[in-house]
């Protein structure tokens, strides 16, 4: 397979300061990803929330750049996605707000969003600017495995930009493996086959999976996304993995509450169950 | 006469390219899905007892053949030898069920048990519905909630086959955004339930099934054609572009004729530069959509722009990437044809012959005065589809 002829992520000499590694390096347990949308709910909204996401004691942030098109995602990030957009909302427009946002935080920031604004962008202007503002590391479901290593891999290596795969309930043993053996970072697990915002709660067939997947002794850490929503939930994914993800509940507390500082802390606390 | 590349050039590779587009651009959620459908969909068409049936289904349900006939009076207008492939007379009343009866017996040997759809006229949305009633398997079809106020026939005969027809109410509420709600509930069913997408699009191998299932209309367009006029090829085939299936079918076993030409009409709804329009080619550029690399209509930043057009089945701000690689390569001639054209086509058919085409295929009809035809051409328009459905709008011209 072509995988073989690219060297991996993880084999590269990545700049030892990408500050997800370095977090899982120091870190195993109950750690916290949050989603939110960039320019949402108020197009200068983007930095407070970051700021307010440290501050209140999450392990990660997950910046989504909005897309008109977003076809993994349920109701509430689509909404999300949408007034971003008519905030006027664009990637040129988040790196401008992130460009001074390393002497304002420290926590590992993500972009997640799809392959189509990214190509208009340009791969390695989009990679270069990650690097220039301090992202440490991309999530792209629509880019697969695949294509990535076809054709993008070493823009992303150059640039050190982790680029995050996803597995989920119906990825093949063997395609797990690949996915473990390309990944640097860690592997972001859906919990069920579903969009985002669409499963509450765990159950037992999703137990049986983070078994099965446990069981493969994997070399890269995991984070465990999709109906997680509370200090239940997060607790339950965190038996099984070495955190998890939140988002569309994030997002319905910024809908509902805005952006006041206190709120997201105490929303981030009753996550984590501080 | 453009220099064609090497024949091998239209077929798509194994990656699902076709030249820069193609491919499959989808979320780890779908790769099983796909992947499953990607080995499997070659060995299963080309089996003889898939074949059989297909064909029997084709022959006996359809009422294949479709007639290829001489459009005297049209001729006469237009200056040229013009010949109607009347995919408007096949059952349900589209080319679309060439495609769904193949992809409702590719998703039985597939043991699926449900079937996904998503549907902008509501042409693809019947045939699937059809091909579910006739085989008894459960439909779900997506469909935008403007397509279902502008195509209301269609939802209630839908509804009448059994389906459960969803409204889709995000975006521009049309093709789009009903292909975006059919592939989250793709993802949502990841087991037991196949997504018969509806055109040449989607993620590799959709493009090359699809085309292969309406290649039946050029397979028989040339013998057809053979005994009419004793050669197998005419100067032009036309057909409207919407995702593109009909017009792959049609040009399918043209691609490496070089002396046929190909013609695509797409919608430019209120005009090219009116800010209404939904002509890709025209104002599209490389990028994703619905699962691959293709010509579609986005802004600097990437967004996928809200296409308009009065013809819902054209309504889409992408094409497959056959059709992105026709345009690209030079292989194929584009034309953007206004609602007002495509109205006065439909019109000027229904007096001539006695057709009243979709308004789909009326953008077909509307290139013809404008490709420099010469008397002795021979040209063959693929009739879609027919226009019952899109009476409604019709009528408002009368
Ligand atoms: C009659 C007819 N023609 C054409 C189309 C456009 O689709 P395609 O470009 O895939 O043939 C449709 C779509 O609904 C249709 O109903």
């Amino acid at each position: 397979m072509e995988a073989q002829a690219v060297a991996t992520q993880a084999d590269s000499a990545l700049p030892t300061q990408n500050r997800i590694t370095a977090l899982f390096g120091r870190k195993h347990e109950g750690l916290l990803n949050v989603y939110f949308t960039a320019g949402f709910p108020n197009l200068d909204d983007t930095l407070t929330v970051l700021e307010g996401l440290e501050q209140a004691g999450a392990d990660l942030v997950e910046i989504g750049m909005p897309y008109s098109d977003p076809v993994a995602d349920g109701e509430t990030i689509q909404q999300s996605n949408l007034q971003a957009l008519n905030n006027g909302m664009t990637l040129r427009l988040l790196f401008e707000q992130l460009a001074n946002c390393r002497s304002r935080v420290s926590v590992p920031i993500l972009l997640m969003g799809y392959i189509n604004p990214v190509l208009q962008f340009g791969v390695e202007e989009f990679c270069r600017q990650c690097q220039a503002v301090g992202v440490d590391g991309v999530i792209l479901p629509d880019l697969p495995l695949d294509l990535y290593l076809d054709e993008y891999a070493p823009i992303f290596r150059q640039y050190g930009i982790l680029n995050i795969f996803l597995i989920t309930p119906q990825t093949s043993t063997e395609r797990i493996r690949l996915i473990d053996e390309q990944s640097a970072g860690f592997i972001y697990m859906v919990s069920s086959a579903s969009i985002t915002g669409s499963v509450s709660g765990v159950s037992d067939e999703m137990l049986a999976y983070f078994d099965r997947i446990n069981a493969m002794n994997l070399t890269n850490p995991r984070l465990i996304g999709f109906g997680i929503k509370d200090n239940e939930t997060f607790r339950m994914a965190s038996q099984y993995a070495n955190g998890a993800i939140i988002g569309s509940a994030f997002i319905r507390l910024l809908q509902e509450k805005g952006t006041d500082q206190t709120q997201i802390k105490a929303f981030v606390e009753a996550v984590k169950g501080k | 006469m453009t220099v064609l590349e090497p024949q091998a050039s239209f077929e798509v590779t194994d990656k699902g390219f076709y030249g820069r587009f193609g491919g499959a651009f989808i979320p780890e959620m779908l790769y099983p899905n796909v992947e499953e459908l990607r080995r499997n969909y070659r060995a299963i068409m080309e089996d003889p007892t898939f074949q059989a049936e297909f064909r029997a289904l084709l022959a006996d349900y359809v009422g294949r053949p479709t007639p290829l006939f001489l459009a005297e009076r049209l001729s006469n207008e237009v200056g040229a030898t013009v010949y109607l492939k009347r995919e408007d007379l096949c059952h349900t009343g589209a080319h679309k069920v060439n495609n769904t009866i193949g992809q409702i017996l590719v998703a039985k040997r597939l043991n699926k048990k449900r079937i996904v759809a998503e549907t902008g006229a509501g042409q693809h949305g019947v045939a699937t519905a059809t091909v579910c009633a006739l085989m008894g398997l459960e439909c779900v079809v997506y469909m935008g909630s403007i397509d279902m106020e502008r195509q209301k026939p269609n939802v209630d005969r839908m509804r009448m086959l059994g389906a459960t027809v969803v409204p889709a109410t995000s975006g521009s509420q049309t093709l789009k955004d009903a292909t975006n709600e059919a592939m989250r509930h793709w993802i949502n069913n990841p087991v037991d339930t196949h997504y018969i997408i509806g055109s040449v699009v989607g993620p590799h191998p959709y493009p090359d099934m699809v085309a292969r299932f309406q290649s039946v209309i050029s397979e028989e367009t040339r013998s057809q054609l053979l005994e009419k006029t004793g050669s197998e090829n005419p100067n032009y085939v036309v057909a409207c572009v919407g995702g593109g299936s009909n017009a792959a079918g049609a040009f399918f076993h043209y691609l490496h004729e070089p002396s046929v030409r190909l013609v695509a009409a797409e919608a430019a709804g209120l005009g090219v530069s009116s800010g209404h329009s939904a002509a890709t080619t025209a104002l599209g550029k490389p990028g994703v959509l619905h699962g691959s690399r293709t010509i579609l209509m986005q802004t600097e930043d990437g967004q996928v722009t809200e296409p308009y057009s009065i013809s819902a089945g054209l309504d889409y701000p992408g094409i497959g990437p056959l059709h992105a690689h026709l345009f690209d390569s030079g292989r194929g001639d584009f034309y953007a044809i206004t609602d007002d054209e495509a109205i006065a086509a439909g019109f000027q058919l229904s007096k001539l012959e006695g057709i009243i085409p979709a308004i789909e295929t009326a953008h077909a009809l509307a290139a013809l005065p404008k490709m420099g035809l010469q008397t002795s051409d021979v040209v063959v328009v693929c009739l879609s589809g027919r226009g019952d459905k899109d009476l409604a709008t019709y009528a408002k011209y009368l």
